[in-house]
């Protein structure tokens, strides 16, 4: 039976007390060293076929009887007012089915509180007109006929100018500060931590705005069959985006049907309903025509969020042996008119490290450009870099090791929370990276060839990606004794839904191709939480393993009387293999087939829980990235040569899928710290990066080797299944790992983000030739 | 005002895409990758950018790898047009595609189609590549999900298998 629970709440780094509707599961946790068929193997992605032969349908290739199209009409200016606008011509063109702005305003005027078609457009980008037509040359030219009047206004750029006095407004009735108190966080004291202090560094860093690039781009398709509304939305969040489009919409949530089975990239930017997706829905509904409005490439770039970029400044201290006395960690952060993204830099500051004094604070300001939204570990990604870059630094001032330095203040209790953790295994993370990269002996490895100098540097990470309640999980346990599994999560391309079919078939005895997991579809399936903060196979996979337990408890009640032992409990009887054994009789058996087989067109139908977080415990992951780089002291090049990352996520249900992960991470990683970085020109307030050619994310050729290692074991008290996330966890480290790396390599310290020839050049000059 | 259809009026082209000809009428300013998608129903190929910055449209034109988002669908006229719905054979799958399940060579896929194509297409050029030349015929191709090392694995996989003689031995 449900039942209301006071408990914390862990997402993104932001932990608060809720109240929670929580099942227990009834499932006993797999333990350690548990032997397992499937769970814990490389099984290759049970869609495999869908997607290598481009047959795997994602909203991009939605099609439909007399389907439209629909795009935006967007503000050239980085802030303007619309004075006029004039569609005669448009709307006159063959072709044309409607069209909506200001003047000519659709039947709901907004979503989540902000106006659709405002006078005020405050950021390139921003939504002036939307217009469907039959096919996208004709959309293309009704686009192109558009008359609009603009008054352009000042903008801000930056974080200065932003909370000058007197600054341009860069949202409607919004002050430009959004956390003008800095959110500060502080345990003992910046004074008690100097005065402890036997030596102290303090850097100030800076970290670019970076783009996610989806391949496929945001979008939707909306088609209406009476008052039942259908979307395909290519989202990490297909219940989120229903309550979303419901409430925008004031039409019952039972009226909306979101499905996202195929999504080409979700790295935070992919969330709940967005305008386009709302009038895809009201111009479906106005031409009683399906309609597809998905993002072109320049749009995506400009209007479908970033990591926003932070200036931040890090002073530690420590006594002569390395043991933390001080960490202060402040950041500035502009994140675009509508604010979002970023607020949790200090979170690694805060956790990382036993310290008694640490203060973190973070200042949000508006400026006039689209608005941040969470990307891959936001905040933590940005702090890490400049942390972990510090504790390098006083590791040379000290004359520590850094990773001595690290093991010197390692922690076994969560320091901000004050509970010990679930599990933490970073000091085996760090001697496996350690190990397989040759920390110990790196001092006498080959560091010059030529103009090249080699080096090497590391750096930790912490995360959530513990999961919680509540996700549910329905098993349909079918007569010819296959499965089908229906959970409300997605699969964002982690392999979400292979690692549930592994999780059910080894629950449910069955081999995995009679198991298909239904997911991305609000119709089937019952409420899993979106593909956020690490959180989905944490989740998901307890409320699976208990809806399948579930099953089978009902299976085996049947199979007692099947087997003229109706008296016996429930518990006296196994299931070995595929059989269904009576515990006190191993003779008696019966074939899990012909135990289905048996029940006609009945249907065995089950469903299952995450049960409740340890209330006691802190439920975080792990993980170290060891970086071995060479720098051409003659160009400033840098060559990242290889990469170790060592991670911590509890049990590892398919080693296949979890190391691409992290060959994502790392990679994202990697172009964070090397290439990456959005430019927006100061004087106009225009992106000058929007395609994927001027905003250079790495390709094949720029990937260095990456040995991928997992501690890989279960965290039997997170949750039953021993898994924690690892979506975010391996794209935190890596720039602080590459950053020390060059410092180890050239001596200079490269503070600033991405580390490009022309950044490395002028510092390896003052260095050489002081 | 009068009703007008805007740019050139719309012309016949003859494609011969994955061996079936057929005949459509379309503005000239349409892309191939326009007119696969939206005409004749191959959606394997997708549009990522529209300005062959992505390489997620990748088919092959005459036994080259051409960008569909920058070939003009006119362009092709009487040309053999092979795209991922063509390289395999029913249900059985091409090695390249066998590859790229097995060695996991890619996350959310969307890409996957203009990766599997171009190797296909490196494939049938250079039948025994090394990782460097994999790693420069495939530079066309972005996988901002990150599969790239399992992608260069699943090439040098599929090549390896190709390499093995049909029919038992040495014609």
């Amino acid at each position: 039976m449900p039942t209301i629970r006071r408990t914390k709440v862990e997402f993104e780094g932001r932990i608060e007390e809720r109240e929670v509707i929580v099942e227990e599961e009834h499932v006993v946790p797999w333990e350690r060293g548990h032997q397992m068929r499937l769970v814990g193997k490389p099984v290759p992605r049970v869609d495999g076929v869908a997607r290598v032969t481009g047959r795997a349908t994602y909203t991009h290739d939605v099609q439909l009887p007399g389907m439209l199209v629909g795009r935006f009409l967007r503000s050239p200016h980085a802030h303007a007012r619309v004075t006029a606008i004039d569609d005669g011509e448009a709307r006159a063109l063959p072709g044309v089915f409607g069209i909506w702005h200001r003047f000519s305003p659709p039947e709901v005027g907004g979503l989540d509180g902000r106006e659709l078609f405002p006078e005020e457009l405050f950021y390139e980008g921003a939504e002036v007109a939307f217009v469907v037509a039959r096919d996208r040359r004709t959309l293309g030219d009704a686009l192109a006929a558009m008359d609009v009047g603009y008054e352009v206004l000042p903008a801000v750029q930056d974080f200065e100018s932003a909370t000058a006095e007197g600054a341009p407004e860069a949202a409607m009735g919004a002050s430009n500060w959004i956390t003008p108190d800095g959110s500060i966080y502080e345990r003992g004291s910046v004074a008690a931590g100097l005065a402890a202090a036997a030596a102290v560094v303090e850097l100030d860093f800076t970290t670019q705005v970076a783009a996610h690039c989806c391949m496929e781009t945001h979008g939707s398709a909306a088609r209406w069959e009476g008052d039942l509304l259908t979307l395909w939305h290519s989202t990490q969040s297909v219940f989120g985006t229903r309550s979303s489009i419901a409430g925008a919409l004031d039409i019952p949530m039972d009226k909306v049907r979101v499905i996202s089975d195929y999504i080409g990239g979700g790295f935070g930017s992919k969330w709940g309903a967005e305008p386009f997706t709302l009038m895809a829905a009201l111009a479906a509904r106005a031409t009683g025509r399906p309609v597809w409005a998905m993002l072109s490439r320049e749009e995506e770039q400009l209007v479908a969020g970033y990591r926003p970029g932070s200036r931040q400044r890090v002073r530690l201290g420590a006594m002569a042996d390395g043991t933390l006395t001080l960490i202060e960690q402040e950041a500035r952060v502009t994140t675009g008119a509508h604010g979002g993204g970023g607020h949790v830099i200090g979170g690694p500051a805060k956790d990382l490290y036993a310290c008694d004094n640490v203060r973190t604070a973070v200042w949000a300001a508006r400026t006039n450009v689209d608005s941040a939204r969470a990307f891959r570990a936001p905040g933590y990604v940005e702090g890490t870099f400049a942390l972990e870059s510090a504790i390098d630094a006083l590791a040379g001032e000290l004359g520590l090791d850094p990773l001595d330095l690290r093991f010197r203040n390692y922690t076994e209790t969560s320091p901000s929370r004050g509970q010990a953790y679930s599990d933490k295994r970073l000091r085996e993370a760090y001697e496996l990276g350690a190990e397989r990269i040759g920390w110990r002996d790196r001092h006498e490895k080959v560091r010059q060839e030529g103009p090249w100098r080699r080096g090497w540097g590391m750096a930790s990470q912490i995360w959530g990606g513990g999961g919680g309640p509540p996700a549910n999980a329905i098993v349909k346990l079918l007569p010819d004794g296959t499965a089908e599994v229906m959970v409300g999560v997605q699969d964002i391309g982690t392999g979400t839904r292979t690692v549930l079919s592994q999780v059910a078939a080894e629950e449910l005895g069955l081999p995995m191709e009679s198991v298909r997991c239904v997911l991305g579809d609000t119709l089937p399936t019952p409420f899993g939480p979106g593909s956020g903060g690490s959180v989905t196979l944490a989740s998901a996979s307890p409320a699976v393993r208990s809806a399948c337990r579930e099953a089978q408890r009902q299976l085996v009640a049947l199979a007692a009387v099947m087997m003229e032992l109706e008296d016996v409990p429930v518990d006296r009887f196994d299931v070995v293999e595929d059989e269904i054994v009576y515990a006190d009789d191993p003779a008696k058996r019966l074939p899990l087939r012909e135990a289905t087989a048996k029940m006609g067109n009945y249907m065995i139908v089950a469903k299952g829980a995450r049960g409740p977080n340890p209330d006691d415990r802190a439920v975080n992951t792990f993980g170290a990235h060891f970086a071995q780089v060479m720098v051409n002291t003659e160009t400033g090049e840098l060559k990242v040569e290889r990469i170790v990352a060592a991670h911590d996520i509890g049990r590892v249900v398919n080693p296949m899928t979890a190391t691409s992960q992290v060959y994502g991470g790392v990679i994202f990683g990697l172009g964070f710290a090397t290439t990456e970085q959005r430019v927006i020109d100061p004087g106009t307030g225009l992106q000058l990066t929007a395609n994927l050619e001027d905003y250079k994310v790495p390709l094949g050729i720029d990937v260095p080797k990456i040995d991928v290692l997992f501690v890989d074991e279960a965290d039997v008290s997170a949750n039953s299944v021993g898994s924690k996330g690892l979506g975010e966890p391996p794209i935190i480290p890596t720039a602080a790992a590459i950053a020390n790396a060059v410092c180890d390599a050239v001596g200079v310290r490269v503070t600033d983000l991405p580390i490009t020839p022309d950044r490395l050049l002028p510092l390896l000059q003052q260095e050489v030739m002081p | 005002m009068a009703v007008e259809f805007r740019g050139p009026g719309r012309v016949p082209v003859s494609l011969n895409v994955n061996g079936v000809p057929s005949q459509v009428f379309v503005d000239p300013r349409r892309t191939l990758l326009s007119v696969l998608r939206e005409e004749l129903g191959y959606m394997g190929a997708k549009r990522g950018c529209g300005h062959g910055q992505c390489g997620a449209c990748t088919v092959i034109l005459d036994g080259h790898t051409v960008y569909g988002c920058l070939t003009l669908a006119i362009d092709c006229e009487g040309r053999e047009v092979r795209t991922i719905e063509g390289i395999s054979n029913g249900q059985d799958l091409h090695p390249v595609q066998e590859a790229f399940i097995e060695h996991d060579g890619y996350q959310c896929g969307f890409c996957t189609p203009g990766q599997v194509m171009s190797a296909v297409a490196l494939l049938e050029e250079n039948p025994h590549p090394s990782e460097q030349e994999v790693l420069h015929a495939m530079a066309g191709n972005i996988c901002r999900c990150g599969a790239y090392p399992n992608i260069v694995d699943s090439v040098l996989a599929a090549a390896a298998v190709l390499d093995i003689p049909q029919g038992g031995g040495e014609a």
